[in-house]
């Protein structure tokens, strides 16, 4: 049933040769996408909350809270402080600090920085998630026995 | 310049057989995408970048940091930071739920079909908006390189605006994977040669290069004025300039996590954890990509000089001018070629995400229930879309001019995605209680309230000033809007819509599937795999 099984060009679709099958939202198929699929027609005879109960995905959960949370709520702190000090202190932003660079430049090339380093700190505390997961899909597996666990 | 116009399609159409081959390459070899179906996430980083990186970040940012200096260098701040709510908040649950297009992520556990039509409304919109921007590149680069031939503007819109569409239907589909791939390879080989031919213009002094930014000379209205481009405050002024600021930096980094084009990006990628890294890969891209247009901005600034970009091209053409300057007719054809490219690539993109979503979405699933009536119908339904809205884009490009700043016009596509769609993906995501009317309430909201506050703004309404030569604003009468942007209100009118919709009822059945919504989307059982089955 899905449609991204067959290899071959599929007729009818605006992307025949040269597209991947990824590429684009596949066009006049006869078959729905998985990703289509909405919970009705997609549904398992699963009881999902007994997993959302689950002490292990609890844990998962705030777990990745825990992290997502506070990086967010700095993020958006240290970017709007420029848009904000540069609006209302332009002053104090256009002080020099080396030759003609001045706050304003050296803040804004700051967020740069901010943005690498709190992706590079979501790539290592991801990577316990990644673990933390395995555990919650092996357990849930085991529990429901359900089909679709394909991961 | 013919001889550069030469160059210039001899470097596009060596673009497009490289790309043409690189694509039939890897359908040739299918059992890298039917097989395995494995995009690693270096490669995806690379295809986010490239459908990312449009006129908009190369023409646009160029131009407006070569105008107004440093205030232009906002935008660069802004769209990298931006990835940081898509690595946090979207792409992994949208993975992990195994959802293609924002249609997807609503229609799962709410209602379909009016989700889907408002959707696909909503997709269309970004999608003009942002083509627009890509149209005035377009028209403003091949009116530059056509420039003693005596074509205007105007029919380098409509020639190459048509060129492109119908090279977009009926030709190769260009928004692969790999064609973004190359693109960005291109864009990044392009800006780091320029950047350096900047330096070198300076010795390879950055004392004196941001000597030079410290005092650029122009004339405004005939005065000579001499600026400090690095000082903040050349475009937004008082007295609203600080809050337009704001409102600027609000639509960039909600805005990139509505866009249907980057969103589609994620389902390219076998699992959530390749989503993450290609997603941290695109930022080191993007990231480096934006840190250097202080290189072709104010090398614009500085090398060019204002006066000259204002009467031979205008400010978008600021980065091509710029490479003309250092590397003569032969350096401004790759240059100019590049960019033309990344447009094309751009377009590719767009149209087919608007299309299809609205032969599938709107045209199949909401007045067809779903069912296909005759073979082959969606997809003309698809060519007959993807023409409406490049006409739209087009028209709209000519009534803007070419002075208009390809960055300032993404930017309110930005907006209209950051008010429309960002809050029912992540409501729809993260709120057990979200309802069909909600996200009705909600899309319907952000995209009324973004729209009228732009045409109610600046860019719009405005008095030109007696005996200027061309209209630069669209209706003559003062601004209802004070700000360029409307992000700053039309993002929270978005979010509050969607929640007072949610307020106005309840939907059993959409919470009742929250909790595997919730399973799905935070451990990705269930997630088709691209591997094996």
């Amino acid at each position: 049933m899905r449609h991204d099984d067959e290899s071959g060009p599929i007729a009818g679709e605006l992307t025949p040769e040269i597209g991947a099958a990824t590429d684009v939202a596949p066009v006049g198929l006869k078959t729905k996408p998985g990703h289509e699929l909405t919970a009705a027609e997609d549904s398992d005879p699963v009881d999902w909350s007994r997993v959302t109960q689950m002490p292990e995905f609890r844990s998962m959960v705030s777990a990745k809270l825990r992290f997502i949370i506070p990086a967010v709520v700095f993020f958006v702190v240290y970017y709007f402080a420029l848009p904000v000090l540069v609006g209302y202190a332009p002053g104090l932003m256009s002080k020099k600090i080396f030759g003609v660079i001045n706050i304003a430049y050296l803040f804004a090339l700051s967020q740069f920085f901010m943005a690498w380093i709190i992706a590079a700190l979501y790539l290592r505390a991801a990577s316990k998630f990644d673990q933390m997961e395995q555990t919650v899909i092996e357990k849930a597996k085991a529990e429901l026995g359900s089909q679709r666990g394909t991961k | 310049m013919t001889m550069a116009l030469a160059m210039f399609l001899f470097f596009v159409s060596i673009t497009l057989v490289i790309t043409y081959w690189a694509a039939r390459r890897t359908s040739g070899a299918s059992a890298f995408f039917a097989a395995n179906r494995q995009i690693k996430g270096w490669q995806n980083g690379f295809a986010v970048a490239g459908d990312y990186m449009s006129a908009a970040s190369f023409l646009g940012i160029a131009g407006i940091i070569a105008f107004q200096g440093y205030d232009g260098f906002m935008y660069s701040v802004g769209w990298l930071v931006a990835y940081l709510t898509v690595l946090l908040i979207v792409a992994e649950p949208l993975r992990n739920a195994g959802k293609y297009t924002m249609a997807d992520v609503l229609a799962y556990r709410l209602s379909a079909r009016p989700v889907r039509a408002m959707a696909s409304l909503s997709t269309i919109t970004v999608s003009v908006f942002y083509m627009i921007a890509q149209m005035v590149g377009a028209g403003a680069l091949v009116a530059l390189l056509l420039k003693n031939s005596g074509i205007s503007y105007h029919t380098a819109v409509i020639g190459v605006g048509v060129l492109m569409i119908v090279y977009v239907v009926f030709g190769g589909m260009l928004a692969t994977t790999w064609v973004q791939i190359i693109k960005a390879i291109l864009l990044m080989g392009g800006t780091i040669l320029l950047s350096i031919l900047v330096l070198a213009h300076f010795g390879f002094s950055f004392a004196g290069f941001f000597n030079a930014i410290g005092r650029v000379t122009y004339h405004d209205k005939g005065v000579e004025v001499v600026k400090d481009f690095l000082q903040p405050g050349l475009r937004f002024k008082p007295p609203y300039g600080a809050l337009d600021l704001i409102s600027l930096g609000m639509a960039l980094i909600f805005g990139t996590a509505g866009l249907p084009h980057i969103l589609v990006r994620f389902y390219t990628v076998p699992d959530a954890r390749t989503a993450r890294i290609s997603v941290v890969w695109a930022m080191g891209l993007i990231g480096t990509f934006y840190i250097l247009t202080t290189f072709l901005g104010f090398g614009a600034a500085t090398i060019v000089g204002r006066d000259k970009i204002a009467t031979s091209g205008g400010t978008n053409m600021s980065a091509p001018l710029l490479a003309q300057s250092l590397g003569g007719d032969f350096f401004f054809a790759f240059i100019a070629a590049i960019a033309f490219a990344t447009i094309l690539a751009v377009v590719a993109g767009l149209t087919i995400s608007a299309s299809t979503s609205f032969a599938h979405d709107f045209y199949t699933n909401v007045i067809h229930r779903g069912t296909e009536r005759k073979q082959g119908e969606e997809v003309r339904v698809a060519r007959v879309t993807a023409f409406i809205v490049g006409a739209v884009a087009i028209a709209i490009a000519i009534l803007l001019g070419p002075n208009a700043n390809v960055a300032f016009l993404v930017a309110l596509a930005f907006a209209v995605a950051a008010s429309a769609n960002l809050p029912v993906i992540v409501l729809s995501l993260f709120w057990k209680r979200f309802t069909t009317r909600g996200a009705v309430c909600g899309l319907g909201t952000g995209l009324v309230a973004s729209i009228l506050l732009i045409v109610m703004g600046p860019s719009i309404m405005g008095v030109d000033a007696p005996g200027a030569t061309a209209a630069t604003h669209l209706i003559q009468s003062p601004p209802i809007f004070p700000l360029e942007n409307p992000g700053i209100v039309s993002i929270p009118l978005g979010f509050i819509g969607a929640v007072l919709g949610t307020w106005l009822g309840s939907e059993p059945a959409a919470e009742a599937k929250y909790d595997e919504l919730l399973v799905r989307a935070s451990t990705g059982i269930g997630a088709e795999k691209a591997s094996g089955h």
